[in-house]
Formats: C-alpha cells, sequence, structure tokens
C-alpha cells in the first residue's frame, strides 16, 4: 500500500509538472520574437491579409485565450495541428517517438554494457595499469560531447571505412509492412533479420555517439561504488569462504554496489534523451530531435509545445520508474 | 584558435581522406539514384501554408507536380500545363490554353478544369494559399475546351509569372476533393515527372519516374532523395558512396571533393542574392552614413577570400539574369569617398558613427564571417557597427514589424527576375517585406506596379534601381553561386532559380 500510494502521489506530482511546463513553453515560445506568421507573409501582404492569417491559425487571440482552447483540447487528446506539416500534432509525434525511444534504448544498452564492463574490469584489476588505462579511457569518453563522437564516428566508419549508414532511420529500398513505428522491436519479433541488421547499420552510430559519453559516467561511479563496497565485511566473508574474486564482485560487491548506478543512469537517460536532439539532426535521424529542430527553425507552436510535453512526460515517468525500482531493489526502502 | 565542427570536419576529413585506405566506386552504374538533399520537406501541398513560400524545397515539389508554366534552366519561360496564355486587347481579361494528353500519376486525364479549379482555390482567400493577393487578382475563372479565361479584377503585370513561381502548381481538383486535404498529404499526385513511392518525414522521400509524362520520361527510373539537413554529413553522404549528388556544402570542401578522382562538380550563379537592409531610423536617416557604408564594401573582396571566389558582385538588387538588370548602375568601391561622406557629417575613423547591424549565422554560407569583414572595412573609414546574430525566423517578425535594426543581412530569392519580386517588394515602404520608408522611393514605386507597358514598367524599375543605388537605400552585395557535387556517372543540369531537379539528370 505504501508503494501504491507513492506511485499516485507521485502521478499527480507528474500531472502538475506537465502543467507547470505546458504554461512555462506556451507562454515563452509565444514572447520570444519570431512568430510563424512573419514567416509566411507574402510580400504584397496588406494589414488585412495578416489579420486573416494569424485568425486563420488562431494568434488573433489573447495568450491565455489561446492557452485555453490548446489547453481544452490537450485535455481531449488533440494537441492541435502543426503549421509547418499541417498534420495533427498528436500524430506527428507519436510517429517519431519510437524512432527515438528506439535509438535512446539502444545507446542505454551500449552505455550499460561498456559502461559495466569497464567498471567490472576496474575494478578486478584495481590498481594496477589496466585501471589506469579505464580511467583514461572514461575520461577521454567522458570531456568529449556526443555530437563531436557524431562525427569522429561518420569519418571513420562513415568515410574512411563505410560500413555504416550515415544518415536515415532505415534504408529507403526496404520494403516493410509493420504495424508500429517500432521498428528494431518488431523486426526482432518477426524474426526479420534482415530488417533488424539494416536498422543496425543505421542506428549504430548515432546510438553510439549518444551513448560513449553516459558509459564513461556509468564505469567511473559503479567503480567507485564496487571499490567501496570491497572493503565492506561481508565481502571478506565472502572472501574467506573462499569465493573468487571475480565471483565476490559480481555475487557479493555488485548488487549492492549497483543502486547508486542504477539512479544517476535514469536521470542521465533523460539527458541521452534530451541528446538526441542533435545527434538525430547530424545522423538524419528520423526521430523526435530532429523533427523538434526543424519546428523551432519554423516557429511551429502547436509542434514545439507538443514536443517539449511529449519530452517533459518521458523525463518524469523514466524518473518515476528509477525511484520505484529503487526502491524495490533497496531492502531498507522496501521495508520501510 | 576555436575548435567549431565545420572546421572540425574539414580538418579531420582531410587529413583521413589522404589516409583512407580503400575508396568507395563512384563510376559504377548508377541504378537508382541517391540525393543527398540539404532541408526537409514538411508538407507536400505546395500552395498552401508555410512550405509553400519556402523557395529550398520547390526543386522537390517541382519533381513531382508542374507549374503552370514551367521556367527552363536559364530562367526562361517554357511551356508546360499551360502551352500559350495572354491578355485581351484591353488587359480586362486572361486567357491560358491547356495542354492535351497530360494524365495525373492515378491515370485521371489532366484538363482544363483542373487548372480552373487550382486558381479558384489558390484565389479563395479561406485556401491559406500564401500567394492568395496574386492570385486573388482574377474573379469568374471558367474552363471550356482546353481555354481556361478568367477576368482581371486589378492588373498586376506579373501574374503570368507567379505562374512559375511560389505557389504556381496545378493539383487534380478529381482527386483532391476526392480524398480531401489529409489524403492528398497521404498520397500526393501531380503531373509532374516523378510519382511518391514513399515519404517518410526527416527522413527520405521516393520517387519513381513517370513514364508517361509529358515532356519525356526521366532517365533515373527511381530517385531516392534523402533529408540530410547538417552540410557536414551531406559531405560524408557523397564521399563514402551513399548518395550520388549533394548540393548546399561549404565552398572550401567543394573545391576539395571535387578535385578527387570520380566526384564532379558544379558552381552556378543563381537567383539568391545577398543584400544588406538598411532601415531609414537613427544614423541611417544621415545619406552620407549611407552613402559611407555602401561605398567602404569591397564586395570582390569578400566573396574572392569568404566565398573562395563563388559569388557575383551586384550594386542593385537585380542579377544579370532580371529583367530590369541595368550594368550602367554601379557603386564603387572606394573608401576615400566613405570618409569624405562622413567628414560631411561629422564623422571619421577617430569619430566614428554607430549602429547595429543584424545578419544570420549559418543560415547561408559564410553570412556571419561575411558581416564580420563588412564591419572590419566599415571599421577603417569611421563606421562602428555592433553585429547582432539572430534567427531567420526573429529576422522575418522584425522585417514585418519594420523593427529591423540600422543594418540587416539578409538574402533574397526572385527565380521569375521581376523587379517587382526584386526591388519592389524590399523596397515599397507598405510591402512587410520591406523596411525603407522613404517617400522618393515609395512615388517612383507605385505607379509601376499597375503599368501595363512592359517596356516602360521594366526602364520605370531601372530607374527606381538607380536612385536607390544614389541614396545607399539598400546594400546590395553578392548573387549567389551553388555549388553541387555529383558522381561522375551522373550529368547534372543546374537550374538557375537553384532548384536541383532530378528530371534534369541523367546518366554519364
Amino acid at each position: 500500500m505504501p508503494l501504491l500510494r507513492t506511485v499516485l502521489l507521485r502521478l499527480i506530482g507528474t500531472a502538475i509538472t506537465l502543467f507547470g511546463v505546458a504554461v512555462i513553453v506556451f507562454v515563452v515560445i509565444r514572447v520570444v520574437p519570431g512568430n510563424p506568421i512573419a514567416m509566411m507573409l507574402p510580400p504584397g501582404a496588406t494589414e488585412a491579409d495578416i489579420a486573416r492569417l494569424e485568425a486563420l491559425y488562431g494568434f488573433d487571440k489573447s495568450i491565455f485565450e489561446q492557452f485555453v482552447i490548446w489547453l481544452t483540447g490537450v485535455v481531449q487528446g488533440d494537441f492541435g495541428t502543426s503549421i509547418s506539416a499541417r498534420q495533427p500534432v498528436s500524430h506527428l509525434v507519436l510517429n517519431r517517438l519510437p524512432a527515438t525511444l528506439e535509438l535512446s534504448m539502444l545507446a542505454l544498452t551500449i552505455a550499460v554494457l561498456a559502461g559495466g564492463s569497464m567498471a567490472l574490469l576496474g575494478t578486478l584489476y584495481r590498481d594496477s595499469k589496466t585501471e589506469g588505462l579505464i580511467d583514461v579511457t572514461a575520461g577521454m569518453a567522458l570531456s568529449i560531447p556526443d555530437f563531436l563522437w557524431g562525427l569522429v564516428l561518420i569519418l571513420i566508419f562513415g568515410v574512411l571505412w563505410p560500413v555504416f549508414h550515415i544518415s536515415g532511420r532505415i534504408s529507403p529500398s526496404l520494403n516493410i509492412d509493420f504495424t508500429t513505428n517500432f521498428y528494431l522491436i518488431e523486426a526482432l519479433v518477426r524474426l526479420r533479420f534482415d530488417v533488424v541488421g539494416d536498422l543496425i547499420a543505421h542506428m549504430f552510430m548515432p546510438a553510439l555517439a549518444l551513448g560513449i559519453p553516459l558509459a564513461a559516467i556509468i564505469s567511473q561511479l559503479l567503480k567507485q561504488s564496487l571499490k567501496e563496497t570491497m572493503h565492506l565485511d561481508y565481502v571478506t566473508l565472502a572472501r574467506s569462504k573462499g569465493y573468487s574474486e571475480r565471483n565476490v564482485i559480481l555475487r557479493e560487491a555488485l548488487p549492492n554496489a549497483i543502486l547508486p548506478t542504477l539512479t544517476l543512469v535514469g536521470v542521465q537517460f533523460t539527458f541521452l534523451i534530451g541528446g538526441t536532439v542533435i545527434i538525430e539532426r547530424l545522423f538524419s535521424y528520423e526521430g523526435l530531435g530532429n523533427m523538434a529542430i526543424d519546428a523551432v527553425i519554423n516557429r511551429d507552436l502547436p509542434l514545439i509545445q507538443g514536443i517539449v510535453i511529449l519530452f517533459a512526460l518521458l523525463f518524469t515517468l523514466i524518473n518515476l520508474a528509477v525511484d520505484m525500482l529503487y526502491t524495490v531493489l533497496n531492502p531498507r526502502l522496501r521495508h520501510a | 584558435m576555436k575548435l567549431t565542427r565545420r572546421g572540425l570536419l574539414m580538418a579531420s576529413s582531410a587529413a583521413l581522406t589522404t589516409f583512407a585506405i580503400g575508396t568507395p566506386v563512384f563510376a559504377q552504374k548508377i541504378d537508382e539514384l541517391v540525393i543527398a538533399y540539404n532541408v526537409n520537406l514538411p508538407s507536400w501541398d505546395p500552395t498552401v501554408g508555410l512550405s509553400a513560400v519556402n523557395p529550398t524545397i520547390q526543386g522537390l515539389y517541382q519533381s513531382v507536380f508542374d507549374l503552370y508554366i514551367p521556367q527552363n534552366p536559364d530562367l526562361s519561360f517554357g511551356s508546360g500545363l499551360i502551352t500559350d496564355f495572354g491578355w485581351n486587347d484591353d488587359q480586362t481579361q486572361i486567357w491560358m490554353d491547356v495542354r492535351e494528353g497530360v494524365t495525373w500519376h492515378n491515370g485521371d486525364a489532366f484538363t482544363a478544369e483542373d487548372v480552373a479549379w487550382s486558381l479558384r482555390r489558390a484565389a479563395n482567400p479561406e485556401s491559406g494559399n500564401p500567394i492568395q493577393f496574386i492570385w486573388g487578382k482574377i474573379e469568374n475563372i471558367t474552363a471550356e475546351g482546353n481555354r481556361v479565361t478568367a477576368d482581371v479584377k486589378e492588373y498586376e503585370p506579373t501574374f503570368f509569372k507567379w505562374m512559375s513561381f511560389l505557389t504556381g502548381y496545378v493539383l487534380p481538383k478529381k482527386y483532391y476533393e476526392k480524398v480531401g486535404a489529409d489524403g492528398f498529404e497521404a498520397a500526393p499526385i501531380g503531373t509532374g515527372p516523378y510519382m511518391v513511392e514513399k515519404f517518410e518525414r526527416n527522413a527520405f522521400v521516393r520517387l519513381k519516374a513517370n513514364e508517361n509524362y509529358w515532356g519525356g520520361a526521366p532517365e533515373f527510373k527511381t530517385v531516392t532523395i534523402k533529408f540530410v539537413t547538417d552540410a557536414t554529413s551531406r559531405v560524408a553522404e557523397l564521399e563514402s558512396g551513399n548518395s550520388h549528388v549533394t548540393l548546399e556544402i561549404p565552398y572550401e570542401e567543394y573545391d576539395r571533393l571535387r578535385a578527387l578522382e570520380g566526384i564532379n562538380g558544379t558552381a552556378q550563379p543563381i537567383s539568391d542574392i545577398g543584400m544588406i537592409f538598411l532601415n531609414d531610423i537613427e544614423a541611417m536617416t544621415d545619406p552620407n552614413v549611407r552613402k559611407a557604408a555602401a561605398h567602404a564594401i569591397d564586395k570582390q573582396l569578400i566573396i574572392d577570400r569568404l566565398l573562395s571566389g563563388y559569388g557575383v558582385a551586384i550594386d542593385t538588387l537585380q542579377t544579370p539574369d532580371y529583367a530590369a538588370y541595368d550594368d550602367s548602375i554601379s557603386v564603387e568601391y572606394s573608401p576615400e569617398k566613405a570618409m569624405q561622406y562622413l567628414a560631411a557629417s561629422g564623422y571619421g575613423p577617430d569619430n566614428p558613427v554607430k549602429f547595429t547591424i543584424q545578419t544570420t549565422k549559418g543560415f547561408k554560407p559564410k553570412d556571419y564571417e561575411m558581416v564580420q569583414a563588412i564591419v572590419g572595412l566599415w571599421r577603417k573609414v569611421g563606421i562602428e557597427a555592433e553585429i547582432e546574430v539572430y534567427e531567420i525566423a526573429k529576422h522575418y517578425e522584425l522585417r514585418a514589424t519594420d523593427t529591423l535594426a540600422p543594418a540587416a543581412f539578409y538574402n533574397w530569392g526572385n527565380s521569375v527576375g521581376d523587379p517587382t519580386t526584386s526591388t519592389g517588394f524590399a523596397m515599397f515602404g507598405p510591402s512587410p517585406h520591406s523596411v525603407w520608408d522613404g517617400q522618393d522611393t515609395f512615388d517612383a514605386i507605385l505607379p509601376l506596379w499597375g503599368e501595363k507597358d512592359e517596356a516602360k514598367r521594366i526602364a520605370g524599375w531601372k530607374e527606381v534601381d538607380r536612385h536607390i543605388a544614389a541614396e545607399a537605400e539598400v546594400i546590395p552585395l553578392l548573387q549567389y553561386v551553388q555549388p553541387i557535387l555529383h558522381v561522375s556517372g551522373v550529368n547534372i543540369t543546374p537550374h538557375r532559380s537553384g532548384a536541383l531537379l532530378p528530371h534534369l539528370m541523367t546518366r554519364n
């Protein structure tokens, strides 16, 4: 019951947060210079033409009125119509969300696998040259931003040794008739390994660019936690029972040391999703981030609002999920 | 030294390419043409909304839809869906003859009623056509046989030129009315050289050749246009062999890549120009300051040093391709004259005149760098300009509300080459695209809007340009050159409008 109550309270908090985000983004994008009507004004437009265009897109009303109209629609699932794409915003963002989620999940997987392996190796070979090498690698990985990793990867795996695709999510010549936009997951479920291979060939570089900095963070934090845990009594007890060092790390130290890393991964995952904006643009990946940049360039206010709200919802839900997972995994919180 | 993405790419790319182990086979036979395009296509209806007035995507539209009247690669007007057109003697009516034997992509017959319906729709203020102010100048549009006629509400000398310009596309009446706006967006059809086979927003469009195209079937039967908005990625696309054609890349990269075996390039002037709007506020109300600012800029130096020589210096808002170009109008580079003008108003290097110049950064090739160079040249003569960087959307809003800074860099496109769509809209005070409010220029332009004598109209615009140049009411800088790179297996025919048209590409 306490867990259920906590979840309910967090969901209420999420709703309040989303409302706050909605208010802020709605007001800010209307206050900053650059409105979409000015962008589509014909050279011979008269005052009447401008007024007609403003009325056509609902910009003739006060910000408060516009907000009420928009919010009323949102409550009913209508996020408005994109000015540039002339399609329902909900349709556009929900179509693109799977692409971004799959890319983010692949990046997270790479980060966890790479970062976790580095941490375990660093702990196993602590105070040796191997640990030093891992620290230097992690430092390098962390000090270079993801978009620069993207450029480096394009040069290496796109130009010099062209084994991966530089742009897009899937080859245009590949005919797929999937029911969802979760192409990777659906391709795996349908055992369409030709599609899986093509998707990975497109997603690998952007996912790696996103995952490298997070891998470094995971590596450093998990290694630190593991090293601290290795001095605790129960680990010493395990050693005295004759466990190998590898088993001590994996079976005894890791389950406790992983908790702070899990929290961090949750927080960092939200940053990783935020990072997709630049990376998707660089790799012309058809996700939400790429669409967000176009929306900003075109001052497509309804689309910007929809994307921001969706990102905010994602962030709060991820944080909620991480908190719940932490509660479940941490015996002290579970029994509190 | 500041490390930028572009700088990093150029340095690393050059270095890595030098050591490349294997290079892609550029010359192999191309079955499916792949183009790395520089912008996304937000919407398929070329006649309404924001996309309709975006010059950068007109090439995509022209691959699927036909303009009422097409433009040849040299910007001359051709014969298309409308084969012949004109005014009646007293210019109270227009007529258009429509091509016969044309079919829409779905097999329906194209008729004169399609043209009439498209014009009626465009003229309807509720349709959302941004160029309705032109289309609305005719009424009672009717189709009979293969002829469309309409009454002229208000004489518009450029009416037929607009039929080759923004929103000037013919859409299918029967199909559109059947599927509606959403259905058309999902499955657009036209009469153009290519049919839409697959479209993934923000990713690509796959086109299939229209074998029944009235202008002859295109050579490449399948064309994939990838939307690769990042210039560095477009370079990599071509260099890796993933794409066969790309455009709008940094000139330095253009020079480097076309030197590679298997990659060719074409760089021709297009109808876009770079210019500095002068808003007649603050220091710009002083003609001496404006004239000094104009004379102090060495345009050719900027083109040579910053644009690797790719550009054509201009002194009016007309390029040599435009109808009202007059090479006798010039504004010489003369720092001495600039200093004299400034001295006449009490300014000089020790007592500089101060104002703000706004510019985009990265929207056009070397836009910010050009403004930096101009500010440097101005400083030498006694002008201290502070640079303010803004986004293009802000430029539009400030321009529409006449609140641009005293000077503002901008690029202007005018593929139909008429003076109304360059000098006219840029310099006529009431236009939302103009920030110049001078009465002399207003009085000179006003009678030209409806001038029925074409020779007199063009001569009138030349005089306006002469006056504007003499008074330095705007600072035209250069005509842009568009770099297109392609593998040696493809022949490209560049179009002066800047539209990259796959149906003009052939195998080498």
